[in-house]
């Protein structure tokens, strides 16, 4: 398997993965498809619209994520940022109460709670990547445990919340592909396409900054700052994943693994277009085969939560034998 | 009897004293013997339930330490309480009219099996590192517990689970608790076993050089601590982190002598969940927050102050 697919172009790879994430969205609006079309456009439409924005956050974010870090475990939602972004809307319904955060337009929420989410982002990546000689077992192992407290924390303060804002606020933060919030899809879109303009022109480092601090430096990369940056952006696209379907912890390293090891060359170029295909062709395959052909509904996160914790065994374990 | 248990006995009867007067219900209503009722039905053994699951899953985390021989494993680092959840439901489905201690003995085949299997990838890994064997154990469980997720979801238990996999004591009752007393039978095991325990933590080769029945011992410690976990998830719930705390900080007090620390880690555990349990029921009284979530948050503090620090030892 491995020597045939280092000799297969990478482009070959990316139309593959293209192709593959094409029939999933087609399959995805045509499948069972009843009544009028204009209906299933707008209902089916937003849904996909919905998951091909969180396919892309995640995707793109835990890539660059690895490539900042020299490590291909850690992403930004096994080291506890999703599960940051829950806590910061539990904080909100907590001293809003449900009824006043609900008041407040989703947008303007979205937009603060993102602004909040890079700030602190900042602080926490700088702690734990200052110190070059920082175990990596360290890093991954508090932010496993930070992403513990996020949530205990969470549950805490939905504890202290009136039963019945609690529910309101419970709704709203159970991972799921099946309510996204649409009142969010057009800010969450306009975020995206900025986030991508940046990424598109900071693009042509990716490859150096694989090589390391020291390496891109000398390569004439001005590596705080562009890492800096690449922190804000990846902030930025967690937000956007998280405030559409609520904390996954493992789909983007199942994502990224698997564009990694399908592409024959660790260049960026290929390696971001074909974990995105791949995200997409999951979530929406997933999606397509959980609810039509097993008539199952929210359970497609959990599938992929048991998948991606298995991957992340395997590459711990073998990456430990090395 | 050594110093510190002298000191812990009248701290720890104070809590439990707090936590008998502590409750929405007025135990002084008069005379027609309703204060006394609350007490005996559901004050006292509520007490009597926090004190023997923290003595339990403490004493546990530190017989898994010295198996693991890593200072940050514990029934909730290492997969044990989710597959003891995962046999609880596995039990609900298939035998629906199980009594409760039928339901257990699964739960415990359950842990038992996961926590040999965490036990297994360690052997796998020659080369590990100290904090990686808490991050596998982290992610058994957390595989573990999707699946779990996903029969429950299949078969519509969310709620229910959700409702006995978060560490509520507000649930105990007299004759909803009992079995939690094999949990203690068995942390006395443990104390009786205590020395070779201390062995096995010095490694394998010179465990097997003094005499001793390596895997003998091993097995029983597995045993004690899958069966103490599952009387706890059974009966209350999930209660993370204590079990890693509680052994550490008395460990860099008092040494890692069990036959002497074992009974301070003991009282310790049950004086801290009584202490959480307290905590919790006061701060948003007349509800309450379930000590499984007053831990976490405690717990992971405590935690990451021990991954921290012990870094600035090593240099």
């Amino acid at each position: 398997m491995q020597a045939d697919a280092r000799r297969i172009a990478p482009s070959t790879v990316v139309l593959a993965s293209a192709a593959l994430a094409f029939v999933s969205m087609v399959a995805f609006m045509t499948i069972g498809a009843k009544g009028s079309w204009s209906f299933l456009l707008s209902f089916r439409g937003t849904k996909l619209l919905g998951m091909v924005l969180v396919a892309y956050a995640i995707a793109v974010s835990t890539v660059l994520f690895q490539t900042i870090s020299g490590n291909r475990i850690l992403t930004p939602s096994i080291i506890g940022f999703d599960a940051m972004y829950t806590l910061l809307q539990t904080i909100m319904v907590f001293f809003l109460g449900a009824a006043g955060a609900s008041s407040v337009d989703p947008r303007l929420q979205f937009l603060v709670e993102t602004a909040v989410m890079v700030g602190l982002s900042l602080l926490l990546f700088r702690a734990l990547f200052s110190g070059a000689s920082r175990s990596l077992h360290l890093l991954m192992l508090v932010g496993v445990i930070l992403g513990g407290l996020f949530r205990s924390l969470s549950s805490f303060l939905q504890r202290i919340l009136d039963p019945n804002e609690f529910v309101v606020l419970q709704d709203r933060l159970f991972a799921s592909f099946n309510s996204i919030d649409a009142n969010l899809l057009g800010i969450a879109a306009v975020a995206t396409l900025a986030v991508t303009f940046v990424l598109w022109r900071l693009s042509p480092t990716f490859d150096v900054l694989s090589l390391g601090r020291e390496a891109s430096i000398g390569l004439g990369v001005d590596h705080q700052r562009v890492v800096t940056l690449l922190l804000v952006l990846i902030a930025v696209l967690v937000s956007i994943s998280t405030a559409l379907v609520g904390p996954v912890t493992f789909f983007g390293l199942l994502v990224a693994s698997l564009a990694w090891q399908l592409t024959p060359t660790a260049s960026h170029r290929y390696v971001l277009p074909v974990a995105v295909c791949i995200a997409i062709a999951t979530l929406v395959g997933g999606q397509v085969i959980l609810e039509r052909l097993f008539s199952f509904n929210t359970a497609l996160s959990i599938v992929i939560e048991f998948f991606g914790g298995l991957v992340f065994i395997f590459l711990l374990v073998r990456g430990s034998a090395r | 009897m050594t110093k510190p248990v002298l000191i812990a006995i009248p701290v720890i009867l104070l809590l439990a004293a707090a936590s008998v007067f502590t409750g929405v219900g007025s135990l002084a209503t008069s005379d027609d013997g309703r204060g006394w009722f609350l007490v005996v039905e559901s004050r006292l053994p509520r007490t009597l339930a926090l004190m023997l699951a923290g003595a339990g899953l403490a004493v546990s985390g530190t017989i898994m330490q010295m198996l693991a021989r890593n200072r940050f494993v514990e029934p909730s680092t290492a997969g044990t309480a989710e597959s003891a959840a995962l046999g609880m439901l596995l039990a609900m489905l298939i035998a629906p009219n199980l009594p409760v201690a039928g339901k257990m003995a699964f739960a415990t085949l359950t842990a038992l099996a996961g926590t040999a299997l965490f036990l297994q990838i360690l052997r796998r890994i020659p080369l590990r590192s100290e904090l990686m064997v808490p991050l596998i154990g982290l992610m058994l469980g957390g595989v573990i517990n999707a699946i779990t997720t996903f029969i429950a979801y299949r078969y519509d238990l969310m709620q229910s689970m959700g409702a006995w996999m978060s560490g509520d004591f507000s649930v105990v009752l007299r004759g909803r608790y009992e079995l939690l007393w094999i949990g203690f039978a068995l942390t006395l095991v443990a104390y009786a076993t205590a020395a070779r325990f201390t062995v096995i933590g010095m490694g394998e080769a010179i465990a097997r050089n003094v005499g001793l029945n390596y895997d003998k011992v091993v097995t029983l410690g597995l045993a004690i601590v899958s069966m103490v976990t599952a009387t706890v998830v059974a009966t209350v719930g999930m209660i993370p982190f204590l079990g890693l705390v509680v052994p550490n900080i008395v460990s860099l007090i008092m040494g890692d002598n069990l036959r002497r620390t074992l009974p301070v880690v003991a009282i310790s555990g049950a004086g801290l969940v009584l202490a959480c349990d307290i905590v919790g029921r006061l701060l948003i009284a007349p509800y309450e927050i379930p000590v499984g979530t007053v831990m976490g948050v405690i717990g992971s503090l405590i935690f990451l102050h021990l991954l921290l620090s012990r870094r600035s030892h090593a240099g």
